[in-house]
Parts: C-alpha cells; structure tokens; sequence
C-alpha cells in the first residue's frame, strides 16, 4: 500500500473508497488520519475535493476505483475547474468491480480515465501500471490526478470494526480538532 | 425596532434576503447546480470572496464536496432544484445520513403554483414527500423576511441534529 505509506510520511488526510479497498486500507495501515467511506458509491473524490479546498494548507489524498470514477464522471471536471494545489486523486483501475464479484467496467473495454482526466481539464494527470513508478510519482507529485492500473483481485481481510460515527469523529479529530473550532 | 427590521427585509430582493440568512448562519462553503431562480443568489455567492463557491455537475457531487468541506471544519450550503433531491438521495441516506454530517439545501422549489414546464410537475409534488420519508427537516418560508429567519433555523437544526435540513422556496417567493 504505497498510497498508505506516502499519506503517513506526509501527514496528509487520506479519503477511501467504498468495499474492498477501505477494509484492506484499514487492515494494512489504519490511521486517524484515514475516512472510511462505507456508503456514497463514487463520492470518495468529490468529498477529498471539499476537503482539499476547506483545508488549502494540508495534503489531501482519495483513493478511488475505476467503478466509482465512472460513476461521478463529473467530478473530474469539477476537480479540474477548481484545481486545489493540495489535492492528489488515486484511481486504481483493475478494470473491474472488485466488491460485488468482479464484473467488467468500461476499463476494461477501453475507457482511458487518464485520458478522460485530461479532457476534462485538468493538466496534472500521469499513469501507471507498475509500483516502483507509482512510488516515485507519489514522492514528487503533491497534487492532481494519478491512474494505476492493476490486475484485479482482493485480499482476504476483515470488515471495519468501527460505526460511522466513530470513523467521522475520529477522522474530523485530525481533519478540524476541536481547539480550531469558534 | 421591529418596523425598521421589516422595512430593512422589504428592500432586499428575494436572492438578497436568501443569501442574508446563509451569512446570519455563518455559510462559507457553497455548492451550487442552476436553476433559473437561484440566478441572482448564485452570483452572490460567487462573487463573495469571504465564501467558497463550487460550481457542481450533479447535486448528488455536491452532496460528496459539502460533506468533506463539513469535515475540513466548514459551514456547508447546495444552492440548488428540488429535482436535484432526487439525483442525491442515496448520497444523502448512505453519508449524510449514516455519519451524521449537516447540509443546508436552498431548493428552488419547481413543479408548484405558477410552474410553466410540465416536466417540473413530478418532482415538485413529491418533493416534501421524498424529504419526509428521509426524515430531513424541513422549512417554507413565506416572505422574504421569514426566509432570513427560516435560514438561520434551518441551519441551526441541521448542524445540531447532524443532519440534513432543507428551505424550500416556490416559485411564488421569487417574484
């Protein structure tokens, strides 16, 4: 989890996808620093997007799939218009979607999401299929949008053991602490 | 005291009065769809550098960018159609909802009294249906200084019951 390991080394808030990819998250590198997003299929990128434009001094990451993606498609438009300095977008595409048994998305059919990335306008977009070049991209990159594309497949690892409201107040303890509060 | 406040309301245009109640609240993060009647609020806010203004694609994005603007420490509001209540519905339950996170929507409110599209219809009756079944509060102001109040309320109510809460405002309001 590379992703994991550069949001930790930079302190940066980190947002995740729904299913799959939030629980293995959790099981490899669970931090405060970490919002589980358990519902809202494809907002992961629109909610690290207020997130990145509330907090303009703090890194900001989501990880998102390429399922999610192609369901708020708009987003990267809206992404592009605004462009926040501190925002890096992850899409992992395994041209899958891996939490309800694997079925194709367009990915795998053809759609380039880097590609749709740049049409939409925005300018810092870069891809990747191997984990050396995601690393360095990673280190040298600290905002814009970054496609990985991966085989599919999950690890087997536990569901979250928190509620949502615990994960929220957790989350919003690093993200907005209460001694900032008016 | 109480002329004078009421005089002060009847000289603002109905946007002014809107965006009056959103700044009583203490709004500094919108989100906005269009809507011929949200015209003149949405200037407003774009034009106020003290607010963050996002231009949205859909409402249900909208939803997603206020719930991390609410996390980054945010007072959050989507100017917005009620139609678009329909295209936020599962954003709303499965986050919103589930986390306990506060939105303020200022719906424009179609499909009533006065409505000339026909496709508007619809959406327009069963939006006070839709926000019931959700369990989300909601407010109808019925003049421009009522909507300054009914703002403030609405906001006051979503952010201590973490929740959703919602103004809706006819099309006769915007007259």
């Amino acid at each position: 989890m590379d992703i994991a390991r550069e949001a930790v080394q930079s302190d940066a808030l980190l947002v995740c996808n729904i299913g799959i990819p939030c629980k293995e998250l959790c099981s490899v590198c669970d931090t405060p620093n970490n919002f589980y997003m358990l519902g809202s299929m494809g907002l992961a990128s629109s909610i690290g997007l207020g997130l990145a434009l509330s907090l303009p001094g703090r890194k900001v990451i989501a990880i998102d799939g390429d399922g999610s993606v192609l369901m708020n498609m708009g987003s990267l438009a809206t992404i592009a218009a605004q462009a926040p300095k501190n925002y890096l977008l992850v899409i992992v595409d395994n041209g899958s979607y891996g939490s309800t048994g694997s079925q194709p998305t367009a990915t795998a059919k053809g759609t380039d999401l880097a590609q749709v990335a740049r049409g939409a306008g925005n300018r810092a977009v870069c891809e990747t299929d191997n984990s050396e070049e995601l690393r360095r991209i990673l280190e040298s990159t600290d905002h814009g949008i970054v496609v990985v594309r991966a085989d599919p497949g999950n690890a087997d690892v536990p569901n979250i053991g928190m509620c949502p409201e615990d994960i929220l107040r957790r989350f919003m303890g690093v993200s907005f602490p209460p001694s900032r509060s008016v | 005291m109480v002329k004078g406040f009421m005089f002060e309301q009847d000289r603002l245009t109905p946007s002014e009065a809107v965006y009056r109640g959103m700044k009583d609240a203490g709004i500094d993060f919108i989100v906005s769809v269009p809507c011929i009647n949200l015209s003149g609020l949405i200037l407003l806010a774009d034009r106020d550098p003290s607010v963050t203004h996002v231009p949205v694609t859909r409402e249900e994005e909208g939803v997603g960018v206020c719930a991390g603007a609410y996390m980054g420490g945010r007072k959050p509001a989507m100017l917005m159609q009620n139609s678009g209540l329909g295209n936020s519905i599962n954003a709303l339950a499965s986050l919103n909802l589930l986390y306990g996170i506060p939105l303020l929507m200022i719906m424009s409110h179609r499909g009533v009294e006065g409505e000339p599209i026909c496709a508007q219809v619809p959406m327009g009756q069963l939006t006070p249906a839709l926000l019931d079944t959700l369990g989300i509060p909601y407010f109808l102001p019925d003049s421009k200084a009522d909507a300054v109040k009914k703002i403030h309320a609405a906001w006051k109510t979503a952010a201590e019951g973490e929740t959703p809460s919602a103004v809706l405002l006819p099309i006769s309001f915007w007259r």
